[in-house]
């Protein structure tokens, strides 16, 4: 059965594999830092670049189940500029983490750390960047 | 269109001699004027949600024979097939209607009829299309033949406020019935004079409907219960019984789980004479004796349930999840009440889709930009299809059945 994880490579493609992702790792660290020197200051720094397109995507898919790709609203209210000017960052960010009372809006703090909510209220706040 | 053919064949060539140019010329005709021969029972869509398209595929063949773009915000889309198999009416997130010719591949007729909606389905008979709308909350009736708007049923509760309005369904004497969401009431409207509809309206069935389905048999409305542990049930033989709630509580006042996907109804699965429904805010599917719709047992799954669709043998049960689950796809036995077999299509799995007789099922995942197809007997994967961003697949078998 063609299962993904089932696969078993050669060993001379695992070591350039591995060598490939301690590179890749080495760089996540070292752009995360560099982000986080940037962005100053606790909570937390920033998502780094590849996690922002992790959360776009999640955004725009996901919570667009319920509050549409464009973010216009279904289930759940819009969330465009306009439909939030009146809502702090803060609220917005403790929104994401904890869901609200009475309403189908889950917390979303297992799946997503407090910077990334802070990040995705920032830009929901701001006009949400496109999936693609 | 013969005649504007022909004159734009000359613009194009007119130095071409007479003779072999008409014989090209009716040969384009021909070929432009009848697409060969076929029947659509093999037919169906797969919504591409973020290109706003759907692919034309064949599920004989496992091909994709076409796409039809153009159809506006398809972050949340469904589709229902007019009687005859040849046209799909797609619902869309942005209130599009959106009518396709399978056959022509391309859209025969297209409106935006609201701000926001959410599903629809035909009616018996196959003249109406109704859509279930969330803004304004309500819903429209049009004629299946031509969009042309019948009737508007505003979805008006309490004081005046609008309701989102979900679990739209056909059931029998060309009837919808459907539910609304904010103010957990069932509404059931009779068609018979389609301008005219009389709704009778069946308050307090529960808090937050959230989606629903009729049975196969068109006999038993379920609507599932977002705001409360347990379901909603009306019987469509005995409206004047009312709604009765069936496995209140199943929770046992235990906490939920966040629920980051609301499950979906409308592919509920009926499975002899069990139904296989999904939990909400926790890792099982209830098990329900449709005989006495009491709970008859659970079975432990990979996450929260999303769809909870039977093979149409009723044998298998294959269930999706939400995040962070939703890369996993369990086969359960409904004999034996156990896990079969967990798959690993791809990530963000969205949808699943038997072929008509169910040797196929058809699964789409969204972030691995594919549709994958497993053979139902042995449970190995067949053939792999690419799609942008692939959300729900409907097949045109689903014009012959109730409730779907």
């Amino acid at each position: 059965m063609a299962r993904r994880d089932d696969y078993i490579l050669p060993h001379p493609f695992k070591l350039l594999l591995l060598t490939v992702a301690m590179a890749a790792l080495t760089l996540a660290v070292t752009l995360a830092q560099a982000a986080g020197q940037g962005a100053g200051g606790p909570p937390a720094m920033a998502p780094g670049a590849e996690r922002q397109k992790q959360l776009v995507q999640m955004v725009r898919h996901d919570c667009g189940s319920c509050h549409g790709l464009t973010l216009a609203g279904g289930l759940g209210p819009a969330l465009t500029p306009a439909a939030l000017a009146h809502q702090s960052p803060h609220y917005l960010k403790l929104a994401i983490l904890h869901g609200r009372d009475n309403s189908p809006m889950p917390a979303w703090y297992p799946l997503l750390s407090e910077a990334d909510a802070a990040w995705i209220a920032e830009q929901l706040l701001g006009g949400f960047p496109d999936a693609r | 269109m013969l005649l504007g053919l022909r004159n734009s064949f000359w613009a194009v060539f007119p130095m071409r001699a007479e003779i072999p140019g008409l014989a090209l010329c009716a040969l384009l005709v021909a070929g432009c004027a009848n697409p060969p021969l076929r029947g659509t029972g093999d037919l169906g869509l797969v919504i591409e949600r973020a290109a706003g398209r759907a692919q034309l595929v064949d599920t004989t063949h496992r091909t994709v024979i076409g796409a039809v773009a153009g159809l506006g915000d398809l972050s949340h889309a469904s589709v229902v097939y007019s009687r005859d198999g040849r046209y799909a009416f797609v619902f869309g997130r942005d209130g599009g209607l959106t009518k396709i010719d399978l056959l022509r591949a391309r859209v025969e007729r297209r409106l935006v009829q609201a701000g926001n909606s959410i599903g629809g389905a035909v009616s018996q008979d196959g003249k109406l299309v109704a859509v279930a709308n969330y803004v304004p909350g309500g819903v429209k009736v049009f004629s299946a033949d031509t969009l042309e708007l019948l009737a508007d049923i505003p979805a008006v509760y309490g004081d005046g406020q609008r309701a989102k309005v979900v679990g739209l369904e056909d059931a029998p004497d060309n009837r919808f019935i459907f539910s609304l969401f904010e103010a957990g009431e069932i509404w059931l409207a009779d068609l018979a004079d389609p301008r005219r509809p009389v709704v009778t309206k069946f308050r307090d069935a529960g808090r937050e409907p959230y989606d629903a389905l009729v049975t196969p048999d068109g006999r038993y409305y379920l609507a599932g219960l977002f705001g409360e542990d347990g379901l909603a049930l009306l019987d469509l033989w005995h409206p004047e019984r009312g709604v009765r709630r069936i496995l209140p509580g199943y929770g046992k006042g235990e906490r939920r789980l966040p629920v980051y996907k609301m499950p979906h109804l409308e592919g509920w699965a009926i499975a002899g004479r069990f139904a296989f429904v999904p939990a909400v805010g926790r890792h099982e599917v209830l098990v329900v004796d449709t005989g006495t719709w009491e709970e008859a047992g659970r079975i432990a799954v990979a996450g929260q349930p999303v769809f909870v669709i039977a093979r149409p043998d009723g044998r298998q049960v294959w269930v999706n999840f939400a995040l962070p689950h939703n890369d996993t796809v369990q086969v359960i036995d409904t004999e034996r009440r156990d896990i079969v077999v967990t798959l690993r299509p791809g990530q963000a799995v969205l949808h699943m889709e038997f072929t008509p007789r169910g040797e196929a099922v058809w699964i789409s995942a969204r972030d691995d930009d594919r549709v994958v197809v497993y053979d139902t007997a042995n449970l190995v994967q067949v053939a792999e299809i690419p799609a942008e961003k692939p959300s729900g697949i409907f097949f045109s078998a689903r014009a012959f059945r109730t409730g779907f």
